[in-house]
């Protein structure tokens, strides 16, 4: 038995790392969500906690039940599948602000340490409040974010560089952003390739 | 756009993976390196090399213990790092990685660490008085029986962990290599030889690195330096060296030969953006001269002290060159568009999260731990011209 006696250091090693190992499990007992794998490798409760987030975009059939001119101008041109709050921003929050959750003094706190929390943009409940206009964009900016001439895009793609092309002027003095053609003459527009 | 040179995809413009995720391949290197060297004496027998034996053990723990540092850093929310080993996807060798780390830190290195100090720490527990003793109790964990047959025990089972610790070794940097290697969507990582490139590289780097702690240590410790163990080391840096080198000209070769989509680009790249840190500091002032240096003192009878000198000029030489190859990998890897269109610029920050600072930090950071280990657990015996080595 004196192999024992002389190899008991090794046990108490051995007894360390059993130690060490029930303690990982009891902290992973309690720091693992519930949830945790019930749907694959992730918290399943996250689902639920999404879903009450307030919805922003309320998709394109939403602006169609009022704005059914625009939506049929829009179907026969390239811009068919461009979305409405693509340009226009979200229209459409599902809960009013005051039903809306709030953090609790935890998320506050940590939110003060790590970073701000993040800070909604305009309210536009424009589907419910017609008199909340939705964004009109500018679209010397905003066209060029799409159509700047560069290498990677398809060579089919309508492509330009802003300056050279329309020396700042909005796009639509030519273009109709709805179903993008020519509105005036390229002349009377100043110049414009 | 400032720093970028024609087509980069959005994602591409900014630089995520920073100077601190080439300290981490570096850091791991050392430790895998510096424990191969130890394991030359433990398993191999190569007597030689036993004055650096303990110190290579040391060296191994300090930078394992600082290696996962840059990773944590470099995460958006470091706190949510042991998550990882929480809930590991078995799919993700990150995550792997997570427990070869732990097995490597505590089934091998702290193990063997604590089964070669065990006769001394038991020692000092009796010896020393105040914290110290305390510390030196809870390390002998409750057991001290130092009789010939516990230690003759001890010198058996830390034989089969060193013999296990090899492939451990490999896992631990061949796994670093493998990250890269896999990553199929970048051409620049993107190979097989990665894993063993890296592995050897580490090699050179950890026992450049104890040899010249060894050099250093002694020399501040006014102890004469064991010519034959450094030459021993020496020429095995240098035959290690040899083989890492073959490894890296024969990815060259074989990504020149192959010539694919991505040749071009790459190319253009070494010639350029690269050219300072690949060329010159890899491959010619890191690789090219410590070789011929260690050449001449394999091949000329030269005297102690230019030998003393060469191994010091080309182990920091090497160290130099190895940082420079895992930044030209690191670093060089995202500096091109997956387009082959354009190329970006990595404009190091300084006192930042992730900058230069926080990296020169880091690096001294395993010499503390070092220093500490030391203090604690002495590599070199006592009154070393009369007392005999530890273990003989």
């Amino acid at each position: 038995m004196s192999i024992f006696k002389d190899a008991g250091h090794l046990f108490r090693f051995a007894g360390l790392f059993v130690l060490a190992f029930l303690v990982f499990l009891v902290v992973r007992h309690y720091v693992v969500p519930k949830s945790f794998g019930q749907y694959g490798h992730y918290r399943g409760a996250a689902i639920g906690e999404i879903a009450q987030h307030p919805a922003k975009f309320a998709g394109h059939e939403a602006c169609e039940t009022c704005h059914s001119d625009v939506a049929d101008k829009k179907k026969a041109g390239k811009h068919a599948h461009v979305n409405c709050e693509a340009c226009h921003g979200a229209i459409f929050e599902r809960l009013p602000v005051a039903e809306q959750p709030k953090p609790n003094l935890f998320q506050r706190a940590v939110a003060l340490v790590v970073h701000p929390l993040p800070s909604d943009p305009p309210l536009l409940r424009h589907a419910e409040d017609p008199t909340v206009k939705p964004v009109l964009p500018d679209t010397a900016v905003l066209c060029a974010s799409c159509h700047t001439a560069s290498a990677a895009k398809p060579k089919g793609f309508p492509q330009v560089v802003p300056a050279e092309h329309s020396n700042g002027m909005p796009c639509e003095t030519c273009h109709q952003p709805h179903s993008p053609g020519m509105a005036t003459p390229v002349a009377a527009a100043g110049g414009a390739k | 756009m400032n720093g970028v040179e024609g087509y980069m995809y959005p994602n591409e413009i900014t630089l995520y993976w920073s100077v601190l995720i080439v300290l981490y391949p570096y850091i791991t290197g050392l430790v895998a390196g510096a424990f191969i060297l130890a394991s030359l004496e433990r398993v191999f027998r190569v007597e030689a090399v036993k004055p650096t034996y303990r110190l290579a053990l040391l060296t191994a723990l300090a930078f394992l213990l600082v290696a996962p540092l840059p990773l944590v850093l470099h995460l958006g929310h470091p706190f949510r790092s042991p998550e990882m080993y929480f809930t590991p996807h078995s799919t993700s060798a990150m995550a792997m990685f997570g427990y070869v780390y732990m097995w490597y830190l505590m089934a091998v290195l702290v193990f063997e660490i604590w089964l070669d100090y065990r006769r001394e720490i038991v020692l000092l527990s009796q010896s020393s008085t105040g914290l110290l003793r305390l510390i030196y109790k809870v390390m002998t964990l409750g057991s001290t029986n130092i009789s010939p047959r516990s230690l003759a025990i001890d010198e058996r089972v830390g034989w089969i962990v060193t013999l296990v610790g090899i492939p451990s070794a490999f896992l631990l940097h061949g796994y670093v290599g493998f990250i890269f290697g896999s990553i199929k969507a970048n051409p620049w990582w993107s190979s097989p030889l990665m894993p063993v490139v890296f592995i050897f590289s580490a090699m050179v780097s950890g026992i450049a690195g104890v040899m010249l702690l060894y050099m250093a240590i002694t020399k501040l410790r006014k102890q004469t330096i064991d010519m034959r163990c450094v030459d021993s080391i020496a020429m095995y840096m240098f035959y290690i060296f040899i083989i890492d080198f073959s490894l890296e000209m024969l990815d060259l070769v074989h990504r020149i030969y192959e010539a694919d989509e991505s040749f071009r680009s790459l190319d253009f790249m070494v010639h350029t953006k690269l050219y300072f840190s690949q060329i010159v500091i890899q491959i010619c002032l890191g690789t090219i001269l410590p070789l011929v240096l260690l050449f001449l003192t394999q091949v000329v009878k030269l005297p102690e002290i230019a030998r003393k000198r060469i191994y010091g000029l080309s182990g920091c030489l090497a160290l130099i060159g190895i940082f420079a190859m895992r930044w030209n990998v690191v670093i060089g890897g995202q500096l091109f568009s997956k387009s082959f269109l354009g190329y970006t610029t990595y404009k190091m920050a300084l006192a930042t999260k992730e900058g230069l600072f926080m990296a020169i930090a880091l690096t001294l950071l395993p010499l503390l731990f070092l220093w500490v280990l030391i203090k604690l657990l002495p590599p070199w015996p006592e009154k070393s011209e009369h007392a005999p080595a530890i273990g003989d």
